[in-house]
């Protein structure tokens, strides 16, 4: 039924991609760069004197979710 | 190209905290309340009064913890799709599948293992407020440091795998991961403010849910992003290649 399917297409469907030129990612990567930094600030920084929002109201509504994935609270 | 990887990321992050969320639900949630009982029979007992909360236990451990872990589903997945375009093609002879799993791993490893093994995560009513500062830069430092040794590592084992076979140039790689993460947890200061009547059954399964939502997180990235990127490639190949187009689908 498919024997006109050469084996090597059943086994290797797709070639290994060419690696993509730095000058495609750099951009993309320096600017999620600093976006990880801002939110660092939120996570590290954002209650207090420093609050973006008043009071520390979303500190304490992803309270749960910062104690199970594992940063530092309290 | 990247802009797919980018969007792929964050599409497999937010399935991936879905699943996460999920576990985390199950069997976090119920340590994290034990948890808040054994601080109100603490303060009750030391005569603190019931500070007025902003947000309910209920939206915490519902809405909160949903939308928290979504976000971080989705932050996490954008930043890794973007590594796994920087990757794809740069790691061996690894295809988008194993490229994908590979990146998925060492991202467990750098950003949930190591931090996990030195600072491990507290439930609610186990540290000082006053120390909190203290805690956040030694926790976001070890995961700096982390993910610089495991760049290193990866820069390594390409060093080496020129000029050795793949196995050998892996596991000199990683043992030297090893050694110099060992190191880095020597040098750095110990943290443990758990009360000394904490129960220890909460601690450690609260401790073990935390390790397993990053576990589930990062797996169902790997596996969810390596699976979107296959089917996008096969189908832009599919797209180009005139013969694949005419083949009928294979039954095996």
């Amino acid at each position: 039924m498919t024997a006109s399917l050469p084996i090597e297409a059943i086994h290797e469907p797709l070639a290994i991609p060419e690696p993509i030129p730095v000058r495609e990612w750099l951009p993309w990567m320096v600017f999620a760069g600093l976006l990880m930094l801002l939110g660092l600030y939120f996570v590290g920084a954002e209650q207090g004197a420093a609050s973006l929002f008043g009071g520390n109201y979303v500190h304490e509504f992803v309270h749960d979710a910062r104690h199970l994935i594992g940063f530092p609270c309290h | 190209m990247t802009r797919g990887y980018l969007v792929r990321g964050m599409l497999a992050g937010v399935l991936a905290g879905l699943l996460a969320l999920i576990f985390a639900k199950v069997f976090g949630e119920p340590w994290v309340g034990r948890a808040i009982a054994f601080e109100s029979t603490r303060n009750a007992a030391a005569g603190v009064p019931e500070g007025h909360a902003p947000v309910s236990r209920t939206v915490q451990s519902t809405l909160g913890l949903g939308v928290g872990v979504l976000v971080f589903g989705a932050v996490i997945g954008g930043l890794y799709g973007l590594v796994c375009a920087i990757s794809q093609g740069r790691l061996g002879s690894l295809r988008p599948r194993g490229n994908a799993m590979l990146v998925a791993a060492l991202g467990f490893l750098s950003l949930g293992l190591v931090p996990f093994l030195k600072y491990p995560p507290n439930p609610p009513s186990v540290g000082h407020a006053d120390t909190l500062d203290r805690r956040t830069v030694l926790y976001f430092g070890i995961i700096a440091a982390a993910v610089a040794l495991t760049l290193g590592c990866v820069v390594l084992a390409r060093w080496l795998a020129a000029r050795h076979d793949s196995w050998t140039s892996v596991l000199v790689a990683l043992g030297a991961f090893v050694v110099v993460t060992a190191l880095v947890m020597i040098v750095l200061p110990g943290i443990n403010e758990v009360p000394g009547n904490f129960p220890a059954v909460t601690l450690f399964r609260f401790r073990l849910a935390s390790l397993g939502v990053n576990l589930v997180l990062w797996t169902a990235l790997g596996l969810g992003f390596g699976w979107l990127t296959q089917r996008s490639l096969t189908r832009s190949s599919t797209r180009r290649g005139p013969t694949a187009e005419a083949s009928p689908p294979v039954r095996r």
